[in-house]
């Protein structure tokens, strides 16, 4: 499943998406950064409600396919920036944690 | 390349929003050179928590990337208060980061557990009030 794909079946709002091709592979969802460069695989989806601009350093550095913004949180501005010079695909949910999860769990069954 | 590629970086104490910069200028530099995703990988997280204790913990310090053909030396050297019990550190979980650091991600106290995991070879030396070098390796697998 593609991050494309994934954003659709999830209902997922596309932030930014400059590689909405790249392949999923698994999925972590955390806030505290070292818990997720610790558990989180490479291609996986990084769901979290964390919105600053080390969430996109984390992402780059930890390889991971997309990062999931849950409970419709605003995406400021300096982390679009990053994200625009970092390539990192940006996605928002409109639902809660959790929920999120459970959507990302269903595609990726 | 018989001589190792030398690359060195001053880690800003101050400023927060720009730390991590020279973990991600490394991962490019690794890129380009063509290294495995996996140790590029490794290389990356292993040096971005070492880079944010250095911001965090110390007031900034050093850091020098020697890329050789069959390892990636990381020598992170910082003039802070040290590191009193390393064992302690060492642990998952503990931490001395105030609640404002917290609230930007950090503090979970699993940054120097990650640097171990990541890294082949991994030696702390910290003198208090003096500072902290450690030097960490990861194979070219
Ligand atoms: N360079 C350093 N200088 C002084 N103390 C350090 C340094 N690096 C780590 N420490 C001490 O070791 C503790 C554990 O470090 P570790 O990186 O594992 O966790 P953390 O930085 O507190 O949280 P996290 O890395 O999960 O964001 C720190 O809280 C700090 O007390
Ligand atoms: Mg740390």
């Amino acid at each position: 499943m593609t991050v494309n794909e994934l954003a659709l079946a999830c209902g997922f709002e596309a932030v930014y998406l400059p590689d909405g091709e790249r392949e999923v592979g698994g999925a972590y969802a955390g806030d505290l950064l070292s818990w997720v460069m610790g558990r989180a695989s490479a291609d996986d989806v990084f769901i979290t409600i964390m919105t600053n601009i080390n969430v996109v350093a984390v992402a780059s550095l930890a390889d991971v396919a997309c990062v999931v913004f849950a409970e419709d949180v605003t995406v400021p501005q300096d982390v679009l920036d990053a994200a625009g010079r970092k390539e990192i695909n940006l996605l928002k949910s409109h639902v809660p944690m959790f929920e999120t999860c459970v959507a990302v769990g269903r595609c990726l069954k | 390349m018989s001589e190792a590629l030398h690359f060195h970086f001053n880690v800003d104490g101050e400023n927060f929003t720009s730390a991590g910069e020279a973990s991600v200028q490394v991962k490019k530099k690794l890129r380009q050179l063509g290294m495995p995703p996996e140790t590029i990988r490794c290389v990356s997280i292993a040096m971005y928590e070492g880079e944010i204790n250095m911001v965090i913990h110390a007031g900034g310090g050093n850091a020098d990337v020697y890329v050789n053909e069959d390892e990636i030396v990381i020598v992170l050297e910082d003039h802070g208060p040290g590191i009193p019990n390393v064992e302690l550190a060492m642990q998952e979980g503990y931490s001395t980061a105030p609640e404002t650091i917290r609230s930007l991600g950090f503090g979970a106290g699993m940054g120097l557990p990650n640097m171990k995991r990541y890294t082949d070879d991994m030696k702390i030396d910290t003198v208090i009030g003096t500072g902290t070098t450690i030097t960490m390796k990861v194979y070219v697998k």
